[in-house]
């Protein structure tokens, strides 16, 4: 798969204005077809609402004072060196966190309004509604058809199974790739393809919000276009928060960029959030621009 | 935009078929405690019977006497003690220097076809049940002759090697290898690493092995049985090398289990006891050993 | 390589040896042993079910169904319970409860089997025979297994009980040992797929770890069909086959047990002759354990 031609840089643009051409690029193509002040005011509607919260590990501070919004269908990035409490952050707002020992998590986390810690909040209803993608591809020993059809068996969702599996397969742009092998393993897919299946597993049961943590990041680059034109399509359809330490991928597939780093006690926290175009052109404080033009991290 | 299957902003509680679900779930959670609890309770009601009905049984001269050589009540299992300790320590004597060095060769020595060939050995003769083991000895040292208390031990010794063997190849292979690194680099020779540094690194994990595998002989009596025979459960013997058989506890508590008279029972129940409290404890320091150990070196 | 060296590798290659002759005696012996009564009586000892030392008929075909029947019964209790067990400790207890609880399931194991069987012989058997068989038969006896009880409480029944208390130790360390490797990617992508804890065991973890569950039954299969002094404790010596589990019955160990040597030398052989049958059985359950380890790269599966 070759690189497509609007990627290449033209002869006199620099990395930024290219950054610019293609973010823009982007938003064109996500411009509403019809009743575009309607899709405007849901798309400003906060699906999370996170205010001061700190995330504990035992007596160990990992993350502390982040507050930010996250906003319907679109595709919002958090960037930041390894080690600020990114993938940790990103974990809390499914309930990921919950099994390791020590886990303490102060401030509020807001979904739709309710609190998703609780006391009457269901985990599993919790991660129902949001879905994720880990790191390193994860499928099931299982077919490939077993691994999309697993959930939505669970869920009940038994009526054209068959039609939900290649639904879903084909939203992930894998299903030309494996339509004639559906029943084989899993496991003898490439890294991609398995990653691409992993996505495919994650919306075969419609969630509300779908987090991806690092998703290209074990994959090679030709994979990774893959992963990002994905999103670029899934973000019509899901609101998506992806956490990535590849600044290039931010711009190109993020609305919104979060930035993360470690502050002056050492204990990482949200630095700066802003739309993607001003996270890269024009940050507000100086450590997010140290960061994105690559002085550090 | 495809329409949600659920309302993403109704509150966190149960949707749809999750509250049955849960419901399934907390069968299967409830099903796993049950057969954990059943499986802790029958221990529980083993040990409690045995210590409880044995107690009762229980004396200085029961460990110091012998059982009345016609039946009846009174008398101990003084024989069976001393029979059981000798028989024990020759089966150890014999397993513990062939099982630690056979574990030295699979792990310093060992490569290729001849040592999956005896890993594969190990492990077979760890399935062999033991009445086939009294069966072997039998057929090899005892046709024709009388019984001899060395041949049990023989026996005694063939279920003990695996044991001690594998538990020997696990901890001599954890020895971190820059240990072994440190002392090839002080030009010291091959075997004097082994001896002087690796085996005294893995000495609590080799001990426990014994122990263990001690704890394990001590209560075998299927080739005892064949190859001592059920009788002379009166004498004491010290010597076996010679023919006559030996006492031995499993043996004795075999055989008053098959007769049919209380005075029976309660010196069996008393047998159980010391052997099982015997086993226990060793089961208990082996572990104790382990632990202790794993503390001091990190490991 | 200096001499020390030598001398070590000698020693401990002889050390690997004996291992290794230990197996090849073990196997002659008893095969030498069988050859008389193998030449006489060839492979119909298999199926004949009279064993009459006094009229020099020997047969073992109800030794070998009372092996299977009571091991097959030790197997489909055992299995389910130790899985159950396996499953408990490692998913749903933490490292404290299960550092405390492990090695006391463990420690089952660690009974002799002849305290287990005098056990079973004084406790068992009669609450057996006072209360399960009973109610067995009350509520299933149109099946041809749970027919009226007898006398005593020394049946297949109890013999399939003290097996199965025996078995299933060996299942549960196992399967906890087993279960505990799943890898912990693979179930948080289940559980983040909305899916209940039950869900993630019986979609991921189970699955995953099916052959060496396998495995570890195989082993405990083994354990099974090798017990001799606790079942002959319990068992009743009986030599019939009958169609009720609470009826007496004799397997190939205890037998053994029971007559070693024998009084003549064709019963003696045909002791032999059931001691190679129960190798033979013995041996290849061990192996196939050890094929499934090693083909799904389970380890310490080889042995308990």
């Amino acid at each position: 798969m070759t690189v497509p031609p609007e990627r290449q840089a033209t002869a006199t643009e620099t990395s930024v204005s290219r950054r610019i051409r293609i973010q823009s690029d982007a938003s064109a193509v996500r411009k509403p077809q019809d009743n575009g002040d309607a899709r405007r005011a849901v798309a400003l509607e906060p699906v999370f609402d996170v205010n001061d919260v700190s995330i504990f590990y035992g007596p160990k501070r990992a993350v502390q004072h982040v507050s930010l919004q996250i906003y319907r269908t679109m595709a919002t990035a958090i960037i930041g060196p390894s080690g600020c409490g990114k993938t940790t952050f990103l974990r809390c707002l499914n309930r990921m966190n919950d099994t390791i020992p020590g886990f303490k998590i102060e401030g509020q986390l807001r979904y739709h309004g309710h609190d998703v810690y609780g006391s009457r909040v269901n985990r599993v209803e919790v991660r129902r509604r949001i879905g994720m993608v880990f790191q390193k591809p994860n499928p099931f020993a299982k077919s490939i058809y077993d691994n999309v059809a697993w959930a939505p068996r669970n869920l009940g969702m038994r009526r054209d199974l068959n039609a939900r599996v290649e639904r879903a397969l084909r939203d992930a742009a894998l299903w030309d790739e494996v339509k004639d092998r559906l029943k084989s393993s899993a496991l003898g897919l490439s890294g991609g393809q398995q990653q691409r299946l992993c996505i495919a597993r994650a919306i075969a049961v419609e969630p509300d919000v779908l987090l991806l943590d690092e998703p290209a990041s074990a994959l090679d680059p030709i994979a990774t276009i893959a992963i990002e034109d994905l999103i670029t399509v899934l973000k019509r359809r899901y609101t998506i928060v992806i956490v990535t330490h590849n600044m290039q991928q931010a711009a190109r597939v993020a609305d919104k960029t979060a930035f993360f780093s470690l502050d002056s006690e050492r204990i990482g926290t949200l630095i700066e959030y802003d739309d993607t175009e001003r996270i890269f052109t024009n940050p507000r404080d100086p450590r997010t621009q140290d960061y994105v033009t690559g002085r550090f991290g | 935009m495809s329409e949600q299957l659920f309302d993403p902003t109704a509150p966190l509680t149960p949707s749809g078929n999750l509250r049955r679900r849960e419901f399934v779930g907390r069968l299967g959670v409830g099903a796993c405690t049950a057969a954990a609890v059943l499986a802790v309770a029958i221990l529980a009601v083993v040990i409690f019977t045995v210590f409880k009905r044995g107690a009762s049984s229980l004396s200085l001269d029961f460990l110091i006497k012998a059982p009345p050589i016609f039946g009846g009540p009174g008398g101990g299992i003084a024989p069976e003690l001393v029979g059981t300790i000798i028989l024990v320590a020759l089966a150890t004597a014999i397993a513990t220097p062939i099982g630690i060095l056979t574990a030295l060769y699979l792990t310093e020595f060992a490569g290729g076809r001849f040592a999956r060939v005896v890993q594969s050995a190990i492990d077979l003769m760890q399935g062999l049940p033991s009445i086939i083991v009294g069966v072997l000895v039998f057929g090899l040292l005892v046709a024709g002759h009388s019984e001899s208390g060395y041949a049990a031990s023989i026996a005694l010794a063939i279920i003990m090697l695996p044991l001690v063997t594998r538990a020997s190849q696990e901890v001599i292979a954890r020895v971190p290898i820059n240990l072994r690194e440190a002392a090839d680099a002080l030009g010291v020779n091959r075997w004097r690493t082994i001896t002087g540094v690796v085996l005294p690194e893995a000495r609590a994990g080799i001990v426990t092995g014994v122990i263990l595998a001690v704890a394990r002989a001590a209560g075998e009596t299927a080739p005892l049985i064949l190859l001592l025979g059920v009788f002379n459960q009166t004498q004491t013997s010290f010597n076996p090398f010679a023919s006559g058989g030996m006492p031995n506890i499993p043996v004795e508590i075999f055989n008053l289990s098959e007769q049919a008279d209380p005075d029976s029972f309660s010196r069996a129940w008393g047998a159980a006891f010391v052997l099982l409290a015997m086993i226990l404890f060793a089961n208990f320091l082996g572990r104790m050993i382990l632990a202790r150990s794993a503390k001091r070196t990190g490991r | 390589m200096s001499l020390g060296d030598g001398i070590l590798f000698g020693v401990c290659a002889f050390a690997a040896l004996v291992t290794i002759a230990v197996i090849g005696v073990a196997g002659y012996e008893i095969i030498s042993g069988a050859v008389p009564a193998v030449s006489k009586l060839g492979v119909g000892f298999l199926t004949h079910t009279v064993w009459a030392p006094n009229f020099n008929k020997f047969g073992a075909g109800a030794l070998i169904y009372a092996t299977l029947v009571s091991s097959a019964m030790a197997l489909v209790l055992a299995v389910p319970i130790g899985v159950a067990i396996g499953l408990f400790l490692s998913m749903m207890v933490g490292t404290r409860i299960r550092a405390v609880l492990g090695p006391l399931v463990e420690l089952i194991a660690a009974v002799p089997s002849v305290i287990l069987g005098f056990w079973g012989i004084l406790v068992l058997s009669p609450f057996v025979h006072e209360h399960i068989e009973p109610w067995l038969n009350h509520a299933l006896g149109f099946i041809p297994l749970f027919g009226s009880p007898q006398t005593t409480g020394s049946s297949l029944f109890t013999a399939g009980l003290i097996l199965t208390i025996m078995v299933v130790p060996i299942v549960a360390s196992l399967s906890r040992d087993l279960f505990l490797t799943v890898p912990l990617e693979m179930q948080d992508g289940a559980a983040a797929l909305g899916a209940t804890r039950w869900e993630v065991i019986r979609g991921v973890v189970l699955p995953t770890t099916a052959p060496g569950v396998i495995a570890a039954s195989v082993l405990g299969l083994g354990r099974a069909l090798g017990e001799a002094i606790a079942v002959t404790q319990v068992i009743g010596a009986g030599t019939a086959i009958h169609g009720s589990l609470f009826r007496t019955g004799d397997t190939l160990a205890s037998r053994i047990a029971e007559q070693f040597p024998g009084e003549s030398p064709l019963w003696k052989s045909s002791l032999f002759y059931l001691a190679l049958i129960l190798l033979a059985i013995g041996l290849t359950t061990n192996l196939f354990a050890q094929y499934i380890g090693r083909r799904f790269q389970v380890g310490g599966m080889a042995g308990v």
